[in-house]
């Protein structure tokens, strides 16, 4: 049986907790990437407690709503809101990048149900969330797909090649979020290879252009609900501005969390902080 | 049956399938004109996806299409498709997607575009692919249920076609079968051992058949092998060969590392026996000229092969 939330949800004590489970399944892991999944976790609350009409139980049902995380890097953050769902068991979140588990470095679609397209390859999820609209239109069939792409994957030639492409094909079944924290792996987006205007660009390539706070999570709703409800023959895309490592202070526009794991004392703070709050 | 490029065979086939399959979609690069999908497109124009000169944009969307139910079947030369390898290695291979890769223009038959337009590596890079299959018809009839079969077929598969004509080098009633090699052609009186086998792939076939048959002509035993699934590699029937053959000629229009060469190579060197292997085919890039010209300056027409049967013979 199909679900989509309707009980209700304290979103705000939740993103808390899936702050945690990023927290210590990277740590237990030994490496992985916090500051960009931290970044994504009010986003992708939102969009799987909220949204997504998809079935734990029954990860293949055909009426879901389709999710890729074109930034497979961030898959943290994924996984911990889909145990949350209950996609698979909450413990199994420690066994992260370990031999055997389901739970890959970058999102892997045959090893893990729920997963519809295997990333960490920056630049080729738009494209793939683009086929997937396509095929709904010619179906005919109510279903949304919904790509999450980072900022510095925009430098990838394939991502314009498939903004360019979406608009022709009427797509506006199709939803891409831009997770805009202005971080990547040499330094600040903007001295690695600058992307603006990003929102000009998307809108001379014929998107509709929502820019929002990517951590409001009533911001969040409202951009979603308007995404969803386009019969405007265009595709939707949300440029939202985060910040990489969001909610933990040492790890906020930091550069060097990118890609790296916290040790016990520093995962032990990370997690008093975003249990306190600040 | 009139000679006819692989291309064309392949355009009325997709063309045939899709009336009873609807699942069938068919993506273009802009060449749909040169990769015959053109008939497709006007009669079928709701499943016909024209991307532009977009290849990589183009895969990813067919694994989108693929993994949606759909069977994409998404063309370009092959050198452009192909290039795009990081994309093809992610959305077709590691992923599982049911794409069709259908890739015309192979080698240094295409002629006078020249060697930027001609797929020369591409089997190469496929071949390094888990998951991938790797067809190369060498005629009209195989082509027809290459195709067929590659539709059926779950899984990625890349389709590796001429431009230039193929004479029929099968009889009527031939039956095709994936990851198998078949004997073409063997001289009219048998021999316990033969001075060489040839294996050959896609657009030097023919001239490997003439090949034979001018050694037959000189009291030489040649037989020809048509390799017509590159990948998996039928590697069983190369050895039933090489145990009775003096030498092992391998011919592609492809450049010498990683193609049809390396596999015989491979395939020889595993089952142990001792079995010399010449590889026919690029070793540079090709150039401009007639397709004729070129395979005779590259070693790939009758006379050359003929000469690699029997070189140091002992």
């Amino acid at each position: 049986m199909p679900t989509t939330t309707t009980a209700p949800t304290n979103l705000k004590s939740l993103t808390k907790q899936l702050r945690l489970d990023i927290i210590r399944m990277i740590e237990a892991a030994g490496n992985g990437h916090p500051g960009g999944s931290l970044s994504i976790i009010d986003i992708l609350a939102v969009l799987y407690e909220k949204f997504l009409k998809h079935d734990p139980k029954n990860p293949a049902w055909e009426g879901r709503d389709r999710f890729i995380l074109s930034k497979g890097h961030a898959c943290p953050a994924l996984y911990a809101v889909m145990a949350h769902r209950g996609y698979f068991a909450k413990a199994d979140l420690l066994t992260l990048r370990k031999l055997g588990s389901p739970l890959q470095g970058h999102p892997d679609r045959l090893r893990l149900p729920g997963i519809e397209f295997s990333t960490g390859s920056l630049g080729q999820g738009l494209s793939v969330g683009l086929g997937m609209a396509c095929a709904a239109k010619l179906d005919k069939k109510e279903w949304k797909t919904v790509v999450v792409l980072g900022d510095g994957e925009l430098q990838e030639g394939q991502s314009w090649e498939a903004f360019m492409a979406a608009p022709k094909f009427k797509l506006d079944n199709l939803i891409a979020i831009v997770d805009h924290n202005n971080g990547q792996i040499d330094g600040p987006v903007k001295e690695v290879m600058d992307i603006e205007p990003l929102s000009d660009k998307l809108r001379a390539f014929n998107w509709d252009v929502q820019a929002i706070d990517g951590h409001d999570l009533d911001s969040i709703q409202k951009a979603l609900s308007c995404a969803w409800a386009a019969k405007s023959g265009r595709p939707q895309v949300l440029v939202a501005k985060t910040v990489k490592g969001k909610g933990v202070s040492f790890m906020e526009h930091n550069i060097a969390w990118h890609g790296n794991a916290p040790k016990k004392e520093d995962a032990d703070k990370a997690c008093m902080e975003i249990e306190h709050g600040r | 049956m009139a000679a006819k490029a692989t291309r064309e065979s392949f355009g009325e086939t997709i063309l045939e399938i899709a009336e009873k399959n609807e699942s069938v979609v068919v993506l273009d690069a802009d060449l749909s004109k040169s990769t015959m999908t053109q008939p497709f497109m006007k009669k079928y124009p709701n499943r016909h996806f024209e991307m532009g000169i977009a290849e990589q944009n183009m895969i990813g969307v067919a694994a989108g299409l693929a993994l949606s139910g759909k069977i994409p079947v998404l063309t370009s030369f092959a050198c452009f498709l192909i290039g795009r390898v990081e994309s093809i290695r992610v959305s077709a291979a590691y992923n599982q997607t049911n794409m069709k890769l259908v890739g015309t223009h192979a080698g240094i038959g295409i002629g006078e575009d020249g060697t930027s337009q001609m797929g020369l590596e591409d089997v190469a890079a496929m071949r390094a692919l888990p998951h991938m299959t790797i067809l190369q018809p060498a005629d009209h009839t195989e082509t027809q249920q290459a195709v067929r079969w590659m539709i059926e077929h779950n899984g990625p598969v890349y389709l590796r076609l001429t431009r230039q004509k193929m004479p029929d080098v099968h009889a009527a009633g031939y039956r095709w079968q994936p990851n198998k090699i078949d004997i073409l052609w063997t001289p009219a009186k048998p021999a316990a051992k033969y001075q060489a086998t040839i294996i050959a792939s896609g657009g030097p076939v023919p001239h490997a058949i003439e090949a034979a048959k001018l050694l037959e002509a000189k009291g030489f035993s040649v037989r020809v092998a048509n390799a017509s699934t590159l990948l998996p590699f039928d590697g069983e029937t190369v050895a039933l060969l090489a145990a009775d053959s003096q030498r092992i000629v391998a011919v592609e229009d492809h450049n010498i590392h990683g193609g049809l060469g390396s596999a015989v190579c491979e395939a020889v060197a595993e089952s142990g026996l001792a079995c010399p292997v010449v590889r026919i085919g690029l070793r540079s890039f090709g150039e401009s000229a007639t397709p004729e010209q070129l395979y005779e300056k590259y070693g790939l027409t009758a006379p050359s092969i003929a000469e690699a049967c029997l070189k140091n013979l002992p």
